[in-house]
């Protein structure tokens, strides 16, 4: 039951992109074709997942027997570098066609926040190994969807005439304010639950 | 005059918030408060001054395959400090900005100056360069967050501003505000500085 309702969370409620503002800067930069975002969240769910374990284990295992629990961000900022540059390597050496797709998104996802932020807020909220993963997943299933829907505006915006002011950036925050009001409507949702 | 032009870049030409649109996590999610948005630009302002610092001294020992690993270690070190400094000196500050706080290790502006000015320019130009993008960032945080907090509760860094009769846009301090205003103060940077130019 807490599992669901933490994916559900993740997904609608508190929606990585549009209410906790992590990963704007793909979310802004990615979002001009969907084939594009698309292979963006395909790459950032597995790698948030991926980052939610290890960044645990490493929480658990390492940094809370010592007692060095300041060292959590650079610790964790470290393990998502060396996970990006791993995944790359495997992916290149086991499926050629998924790193054409994917290959120029990997390195971005290392500044992405979300990933470095769906770490912390799963020690913050001292979720166990299981909960860790279901909420890195759903962060990701979370961004993927405002992405994808995000990418499909924005190809019809392209194409709208636009006062020159408000090209580009602008009119795709105004596009960003109207979708996170959308979601808005998901608040509440669940409350008596959570 | 070379380290007031690199000083002065930040402030207006390559503004980082309006100009290059870095940066924009802690800009739409600490702004809903003008105490929270200006300690987020400090925050930031120190950790890229001292970030710049660093990397602009060890440029020439860093070998290039590595540099961006080694860049990261060196921003989440200046994150650490700052992180432990709030938390000793402002722990209210702590609370509100709260997760923001260690992801200052991913806001793209500090990695952007790092490699593109910090690693090909001298100490001081790149001390400059830190100080005056530190300020527009500050700056531009402090203007989105003046208009989120004054209309989304009409107070000014806390105090009251407008008698009992008036309704707060709570519209403004939720995450549609923020993209609202974000958006609509590059739209009006970009016309005040077309206007300036024409």
């Amino acid at each position: 039951m807490k599992l669901g309702l933490i994916i559900i969370s993740a997904i609608f409620i508190n929606n990585f992109v549009l209410s906790q503002f992590l990963g704007i800067c793909p979310f802004l930069g990615v979002s001009k074709k969907i084939d594009t975002a698309v292979g963006m969240s395909v790459a950032v769910t597995f790698v948030m997942g991926l980052a939610s374990v290890i960044c645990w284990a490493v929480q658990i295992f390492i940094l809370n027997p010592m007692g060095i629990g300041y060292m959590q961000t650079i610790a964790f900022i470290l393990v998502i570098a060396g996970l990006v540059q791993f995944v790359e390597m495997v992916i290149k050496k086991t499926s050629p066609t998924l790193y054409q797709a994917l290959g120029i998104y990997l390195p971005l996802i290392t500044t992405n926040c979300a990933v470095l932020g769906v770490a912390i807020l799963n020690i913050d909220k001292s979720y166990n190994l299981i909960e860790s993963l279901i909420n890195g997943v759903g962060g990701g299933l979370g961004f993927s969807l405002a992405i994808i829907l995000f990418a499909g505006v924005r190809e019809r915006l392209e194409l709208a005439p636009t006062p020159k002011a408000l090209e580009g950036f602008p009119i795709a925050m105004i596009a960003a304010s109207l979708f996170s009001i959308a979601f808005l409507g998901f608040s509440g949702l669940f409350s008596g639950l959570l | 005059m070379n380290l007031w032009k690199d000083f002065s870049n930040g402030l207006i030409k390559e503004n980082p918030t309006f100009r290059l649109v870095l940066g924009t996590c802690p800009t739409l999610a600490v702004t809903t408060a003008v105490f929270n948005g200006i300690g987020m630009g400090i925050a930031a302002a120190a950790v890229l001054i001292g970030s710049n610092l660093i990397i602009s001294l060890i440029k020439k020992i860093v070998p290039n395959e590595v540099r961006i690993p080694i860049y990261i270690v060196v921003i989440a070190t200046f994150t650490t400090i700052v992180q432990m400094l709030i938390q000793a000196f402002s722990p209210a500050l702590d609370k509100s900005l709260g997760i923001y706080i260690p992801l200052i290790v991913v806001n793209c502006i500090i990695i952007a100056r790092a490699e593109a000015f910090a690693a090909k320019n001298p100490v001081i130009n790149s001390i400059m360069d830190g100080i005056g993008m530190g300020i527009g960032f500050t700056v531009a945080l402090t203007i989105i967050s003046s208009v989120r907090e004054i209309l989304g509760a009409g107070t000014f860094l806390g105090m009251p501003l407008f008698g009992e009769a008036f309704e707060p846009f709570l519209i403004m301090i939720l995450p549609p505000g923020g993209f609202l205003v974000f958006g609509l103060s590059i739209a009006a940077f970009n016309k005040i500085t077309s206007l300036r130019k024409s």
